[in-house]
């Protein structure tokens, strides 16, 4: 009987190469692509109980993960949680960190980032726990704080959005959405708590968790002149003082559409100058300006200034539009686009941009809120480097657009955003979306003129004022000038 | 005038270091566990290693003294898995009442089944002083097997767990009889096939190259074997079903030398098979789980948790404590493969697969160097039924196969396994202790012609 049982040995000896082999292939091959699987609680778990690197704003933690008793290890805090929610993101268990920088540098914050692989393997060598490295933001805490405080101010149904920027480099100095939510709740180890939590942000009419800066885009109303004058100067070689059609309405012959102004005035005259038209936010001006200069002219311009593209690439962000529909503009279509009116819409962000650009002698800086990324022992990884994207107008019809906007400060519709002893340029928005709500204010400004620092777009999108009384110049330049005297320490 | 031309070294001094090795796994792993839990060598990790010092003496002793000839390598080899065994369901009690202090605690009686299986080891040694005496008893065996594969279909003592009604309550415990019918079963079958196997082999017709035995030679053994693997599909365990039919057609194989019944158990598989997936529920699921666990993520998690925990391991493992096998559904009990995966690694899975595959190898050396022909076919009958169930339960975790409910031998908690593979082991030992025992002195007469009552 020895010879089955030989052969059976060989058989048993099969068996056995077999779970080996397919151990191997599991462990080995297979591990990697298993590790990577949706559901793996083991690497949410690994990931959640780990050091994971701070978020900081001028070197104090916006994001950080402390000691916590339970079986996680660590626990995430947002210390000023609801402030910098649009930029952070979250970090919850259950619904992972796919929003803002929690998301986009998490390879940097879990410490699973390729530049941070000798640290891992200095880790495993010596036993220790793997940490992640840290990530500072260009925001000005201040400037925030302020931006803020200036919405909650407007009453706590207020829905709306602040974008300051530094026109010369990108950098986003402030950030700010009304309302915003607590990003506390959702990485809290109470898994039922994240759970509500989560229902109600997520079901609330008012979306908190839309970062309104840089996702909402809406008509940007009379800011959106700043485009049309930056056209007008390019393409028909204007001058501040030449002039523009103004009077109290523009009409089209063949229909009986007229374009008034906002309040119904003449704007001081027919002809005027271009520089007046501005001042006074004249819609027959702007609307004659947008018949001459031409939809595919005035869709360029956009596009220039950063319109159809989404240059912020670290936060979640929507582009923003000139005009959706890919066919000529009606007369009437292009006349209210040209005022920003019609079908354009844009973010808070982009109009900042625009400003920005106007500030900065016609050159579009990319957008950027991470300044430096260091590894755990602080050696920097990575400094973020300004990026010019493209030149939307000359810096002779920059400087040009600028004086027009000082003067609108000084003696036009934006002088709610006057500061004395600095230079600001400014413009105001209202705009219409639909008769049945309140219109959108908006107001944009920059200062100081000869070395700009700070570019600011704000926009109020409801509050529980009366719609009589909602206007750019009213709501949101206080809010803008507060930003730019909060940047520049007046 | 005439001595032995070899005598088998006893080697019970080598047995002996083994022992100490392998009660220095067990102890390092439980103390690994405590310092990867909780930060401290655990205080009870004295009370674990004086026990298992305890069991671990014990056993040598009892070997030394009642079977001194017996195999010096495969106590140690199962004293390191139980050790191991009884560390990582240690490590998960503490991980499950991590997340839920109520839950109940596998270690203690774990420790407790391995000193009955101990006991049960001992008393096969002392007991059986010639395994040849269970020849005898064939067909007691054949019947118990039977019995005990009908009681969990009993009501009153037979239990449903997970869908399969194949445990009994016997007071506080609750115990596998399946395990226990199949060493009966192998020892009815040996019995039987020695008897039986050149009628088996040589009698019968002879059909499409195959020579079918008569029908009143295989009769016994075909009905023995088709009730307890009915008895089974009846009970819904897929795996003893599995494991029974290839003892079956293994010690046919061997008993008669003739390969054509492997070729009839290869066909009578499959088709068994196709009939279990096209009439049971269970089995399709477990099929298609096996096919593509992905498919049915809510459905297949036990499959999928003990991948994931096999990955997270990677190659050299989380350590003792510091993954997360408490994830996957009774990862101490049939998914502790995946929890050694997980928290040893690779390298530690291939470690305990090369101890099992250490422990099929001893066990049919032994049957090779048996000289009677019961032992012989005993001996390989439960050690390739041991390597046939290491495979079927750790091919199914990993998913080499579709995964069948059985038990992993001498880790999985579980007391009736242990008990039992306690009790295979005390058998191999006994025949091998048997085998190598140099042959009783025959003593020889100078006047042996003169006491010649009647001349040749």
């Amino acid at each position: 009987m020895n010879r089955p049982i030989r052969n059976i040995a060989i058989a048993a000896l099969v068996l056995f190469m077999a779970l080996l082999v397919n151990v191997n292939y599991v462990q080995f091959v297979q591990a990697d692509s298993l590790n990577a699987k949706t559901g793996n609680k083991r690497v949410i778990n690994e990931e959640f109980s780990r050091d994971r690197g701070p978020i900081l704003v001028s070197g104090k933690p916006i994001a950080e993960s402390v000691k916590s008793k339970d079986e996680y290890k660590f626990q995430r805090r947002y210390p000023d949680g609801k402030l910098y929610a649009p930029i952070t993101g979250y970090f919850s268990y259950i619904f992972g960190n796919d929003r803002g920088i929690e998301n986009t540098e998490n390879g940097v914050l879990s410490g699973s980032d390729n530049r941070l692989f000798v640290n891992r393997v200095v880790d495993l060598v010596s036993n220790k726990q793997p940490k992640g490295g840290s990530v500072e933001l260009t925001i000005d805490p201040l400037a925030q704080k302020t931006a803020a405080s200036g919405l909650e101010a407007l009453g706590e149904d207020t829905k709306g959005a602040v974008a300051a920027i530094d026109p010369q480099t990108g950098a986003i100095l402030a950030m700010v959405t009304q309302p915003s939510y607590n990003p506390n709740r959702l990485a809290s180890h109470d898994f039922s708590e994240v759970q509500k939590a989560w229902e109600q942000l997520t079901t609330s009419p008012n979306r908190p968790m839309s970062n309104r800066a840089a996702q909402e885009v809406l008509p940007p109303g009379s800011t959106f002149k700043l485009v049309t004058a930056a056209a007008a100067l390019e393409n028909l070689d204007m001058d501040p003082s030449d002039k523009v059609k103004g009077g109290r309405s523009l009409s089209f012959p063949g229909t009986s559409f007229k374009l008034p102004n906002q309040d119904g005035g003449n704007c001081g005259g027919d002809p005027i100058t271009l520089e007046r038209a501005l001042n006074v936010s004249c819609n027959v001006s702007f609307g004659s300006l947008a018949l001459k200069i031409g939809q595919e002219k005035l869709a360029e311009q956009a596009e220039k200034f950063g319109f159809g593209t989404t240059p912020l690439t670290q936060l979640p962000s929507n582009a923003s539009r000139f005009a959706p529909v890919d066919r000529p503009l009606e007369r009437t279509e292009l006349a209210l686009s040209g005022i920003g009116q019609f079908e354009v819409a844009a973010t808070p962000l982009q109009m900042a941009m625009v400003t920005a650009a106007v500030a900065n002698d016609g050159n579009v800086m990319k957008p950027y809120v991470v300044k430096t990324v260091r590894s755990p022992n602080l050696s920097i990884l990575d400094q973020a480097k300004p990026e010019r994207i493209s030149e939307a107008m000359s810096p002779s019809n920059a400087a040009k657009l600028r004086r027009m906007l000082i003067s609108t400060v000084d003696v036009g519709t934006a002088t709610s955003a006057r500061i004395p002893g600095v230079e600001v340029g400014g413009k105001t928005g209202t705009a219409q979306s639909t008769p049945d709500r309140p219109p959108y204010a908006w107001f944009v400004a920059f200062a100081p003129a000869d070395n700009p620092k700070v570019a600011v777009a704000v926009l109020v999108e409801s509050t529980d004022i009366g719609r009589d009384e909602i206007s750019g110049g009213r709501l949101a330049g206080p809010i803008a000038r507060a930003v730019i005297e909060a940047v520049l320490g007046k | 005038m005439t001595t032995p031309a070899w005598v088998p070294r006893k080697r019970r001094g080598a047995e002996f270091f083994l022992t100490v090795l392998a009660v220095t796994i067990g102890i390092s792993a439980y103390a690994a566990v405590g310092l990867g839990v909780e930060g401290t060598i655990p205080g009870d990790t004295y009370k674990l290693g004086f026990a298992l010092i305890v069991v671990a003496v014990a056993t040598h002793l009892i070997v030394r003294r009642v079977a001194p000839y017996a195999d010096p390598v495969l106590v140690p080899l199962v004293i390191a898995l139980n050790g191991l065994g009884l560390a990582m369901i240690y490590r998960l009690d503490l991980g499950r009442q991590q997340v839920n202090a109520d839950r109940q605690a596998f270690a203690n009686g774990q420790l407790v089944w391995t000193a009955i299986g101990i006991a049960a080891f001992a008393a096969i040694l002392i007991l059986v002083r010639d395994h040849r005496r269970l020849q005898t008893l064939t067909y007691t065996f054949g019947a118990v097997a039977i019995l005990l594969l009908i009681l969990p279909l009993m009501p009153g003592i037979g239990r449903t767990i997970n869908g399969a009604r194949i445990w009994i309550n016997l007071g506080p415990f609750s115990f596998q009889p399946g395990e226990a019918a199949k060493v009966c079963l192998a020892i009815f079958f040996a019995g039987y096939l020695v008897v039986k196997r050149d009628a088996l082999a040589l009698a019968g017709r002879r059909i499409a190259g195959i020579d079918l035995p008569r029908g009143r030679d295989l009769g016994p053994i075909l009905a023995g074997w088709l009730i307890s693997v009915g008895i089974l599909i009846f009970q819904r365990d897929l795996g003893s079903s599995l494991l029974f039919f290839g003892l079956f057609v293994v010690m046919l194989y061997v008993a008669t030398e003739r390969a054509g019944w492997l070729v009839v158990g290869a066909v009578l598989f499959v088709l068994g098979a196709y009939f279990g997936y096209l009439a049971f529920g269970h089995v399709r699921v477990r099929f298609d789980a096996w096919l593509d666990p992905f498919g049915d993520p809510d459905r297949n998690g036990q499959i999928i948790n003990g991948l994931f925990g096999l990955a997270h391991g990677g190659v050299l493992g989380q350590g003792w404590g510091l993954g997360s096998p408490q994830l996957t559904p009774f990862s101490f009990s049939d998914f502790i493969a995946a929890s050694m995966g997980e928290e040893l690694g690779l390298a530690g899975l291939m470690a305990i697969l090369m101890i099992y595959g250490l422990i099929v190898e001893r066990g049919l050396r032994i049957a090779l160097t048996c000289r009677d022909a019961f032992g012989k076919l005993l001996a390989a009958g439960l050690a390739f039924s041991f390597a046939l169930q290491v495979f079927v339960v750790i091919g199914g975790v990993t998913r080499l196969i579709p995964l069948t409910g059985l038990t992993t031998p001498f880790m999985a908690q579980g007391g009736s396994s242990i008990v039992m593979n306690w009790v295979i082991i005390g058998l191999l030992l006994r025949i091998s202790d048997q085998t190598r025992r140099p042959a009783p002195e025959i003593s020889t007469f100078e006047h042996d012609e003169e006491t010649q009552v009647v001349k040749r």
